[in-house]
């Protein structure tokens, strides 16, 4: 791994979906962390009815980040071949339910801020 | 140019990250800045496939005031790992086109034309156009000739017709490949899959394509109208003895009949009959699909030009490198990268990913007026697809040992969906990334 720096990868993830949508990803991805940020500070709590949307949609966000890995590799559930590969499904499912809740949360958040804030 | 299987280190990152093993973390932050080498020397380098656009580019930032200059007839660059798609449906034949010049840097001087002679004693390159170039360093980076002619009643021509494929032949001809094998697992019948009798790039891919054909057949509910045989040139499937057992299995539990020791050396395309050379004398077998994969050598221009080993594959004109440094073994000033390179193994894109580091570096320190140690050894990499959506991950070097990425992770000898996805979505980036001199 020598040659595996930072400035590689990146290289590597520009040549996979194009430079400008991997810095549109990159940059929507920031958006949203920092919204999410931004709504938390502001609201200066968890709105645990907001939060139980957003556990409603990981499910959803997980099915969704499996079957598009699948879709866009010409591959399915039947090529799972050794543990590793459940890992690597999981991993995908996970990141696509995490993505999800916080999509939702920050989105949730955006468009109805709670009624009784304290100033 | 080269086929298959391009990977090094940083497939290995990519690797990392898909296995989820933090790699990204430990992988430091950026490449050291290097200091740029001043020099007035003229390099030429012949070819403009993954090896000559990865060190066109790499040397291009490397040195300052050095004149480059890049030789290549093909306004087409081909991205050759995806030829096995292509010639199984799984991709379109533009999926590895893309212009020569797309990834060449700017201020190298590009020449769109073949070379035509090789003069290593006076260290001047003839074009086909009647220009002459001299230089002071000589970079053979050419690839390979297909030599479809070497199988007598072959030809190019026939490739998608009579139940004859060839992937190697070009992303238009993979796709024709594609056509007839189509044809071939709706409809059954005997399907014979071959390799030459000379050293090829991507001996992986022959093997490939058997899998992926056989898999596209039994998805179609044909498997019991196929009779699939594979036909090795040797007592092997595959060079390295432990991978070539995982083959045998494989086939074993397809339904695949190996053949050894068998070569095509005729073809009748209307009879649709093929001439298999053996130890025991030539005989014909019926076929209903064919992949042929042509006998390989270096091209005309490198076998009449005196670089080529004079001691052995004397028919094949491999340019004669130590197989460590990639330098010439008689003239200091020449390297040879990728498949035209007269070394035991790496006839990949893999290969090259860690070849052009070494000539990079040797080429550097011969300007300077040092020495290297930087050093080759052998490393290939061939994601060797099973079936569609799963794959071996299989690396190995100059000494038959395998060599993973990721022990204990990614098992070379099993078929896993990782391997294959690396295939489908990491490969052709980290390919591209190579040939801009970044990875």
């Amino acid at each position: 791994m020598k040659e595996l720096t930072l400035g590689t990868l990146i290289a590597v993830f520009e040549e996979i979906f194009g430079r400008g949508l991997f810095w549109f990803m990159v940059i929507a991805a920031i958006v949203v962390t920092l919204a999410y940020i931004y709504v938390l500070v502001r609201d200066r709590t968890v709105s645990w009815h907001k939060f139980l949307w957003a556990q409603l949609s990981m499910p959803f966000g997980a099915v969704a980040a499996v079957l598009f890995v699948q879709a866009m590799t010409n591959s399915g559930f039947a090529d799972i071949g050794g543990p590793v590969d459940v890992i690597v499904l999981l991993g995908v499912a996970a990141a696509g339910a995490i993505g999800a809740a916080i999509l939702v949360y920050t989105l949730g958040s955006l468009i109805k801020p709670p009624k009784n804030r304290e100033t | 140019m080269t086929k298959q299987t391009q990977f090094s280190p940083s497939r290995r990152g990519f690797l990392g990250l898909a296995a989820g093993a933090g790699v990204f973390a430990a992988a430091g932050a950026g490449r050291k800045a290097q200091a740029q080498v001043a020099t007035s020397a003229h390099i030429v380098i012949l070819g403009a496939g993954a090896a000559g656009a990865a060190l066109a580019n790499r040397l291009s930032a490397r040195l300052d005031g050095a004149k480059i200059t890049i030789v290549d007839g093909s306004k087409q660059h081909w991205y050759q790992p995806g030829f096995s798609l292509i010639g199984a449906g799984l991709a379109k034949a533009d999926y590895s086109v893309s212009q020569t010049t797309d990834w060449l840097p700017s201020d190298v001087d590009y020449k769109n034309e073949y070379a035509a002679s090789i003069d290593p004693e006076a260290r001047k390159v003839a074009l086909v156009n009647g220009e002459t170039l001299s230089y002071d360093y000589l970079i053979v980076a050419t690839g390979i000739e297909l030599n479809y002619e070497g199988i007598e009643g072959m030809s190019k021509d026939l490739i998608g017709t009579n139940g004859i494929g060839s992937i190697y032949a070009g992303p238009d001809y993979a796709a024709k490949t594609w056509q007839a094998a189509d044809k071939f697992t709706d409809e059954g019948g005997v399907g014979l899959f071959t390799r030459p009798n000379t050293a090829l790039k991507c001996a992986g891919a022959p093997i490939k394509h058997t899998f992926l054909i056989d898999d596209v057949a039994r998805r179609k509910g044909n498997a019991s109208k196929m009779d699939i045989t594979y036909f090795g040139h040797n007592k092997a499937l595959f060079g390295v003895p432990i991978v070539s057992e995982k083959i045998r299995m494989i086939f074993g539990d397809r339904g695949i009949t190996p053949e050894y020791e068998h070569y095509v050396s005729a073809i009748d395309p209307g009879a649709k009959k093929a001439t298999f050379t053996t130890p025991d004398g030539d005989y014909d077998r019926d076929f209903d699909y064919i992949h042929i994969v042509p006998p390989q050598r270096a091209p005309k221009v490198i076998r009449e030009s005196g670089l080529s080993w004079q001691t052995k594959q004397l028919d094949q004109g491999w340019v004669e490198v130590n197989k460590y440094s990639l330098r010439h073994e008689r003239y200091d000033n020449v390297f040879a990268v990728g498949d035209v390179a007269g070394v035991p193994k790496g006839k990949t894109a893999a290969s090259v990913k860690w070849q052009v580091p070494v000539v990079e570096e040797h080429l550097i320190a011969a300007i300077e007026g040092k020495t290297s140690d930087a050093s080759y050894n052998g490393y290939t990499s061939c994601p060797m697809i099973t079936r569609i959506g799963r794959a071996m991950l299989i690396e190995f070097d100059y000494n038959n040992n395998l060599t993973p990425s990721f022990p204990g992770i990614i098992a070379p000898l099993e078929e896993l969906w990782i391997s294959w996805l690396m295939k489908e979505v990491a490969l052709k980036a980290t390919y591209n990334a190579m040939l801009r001199g970044k990875a």
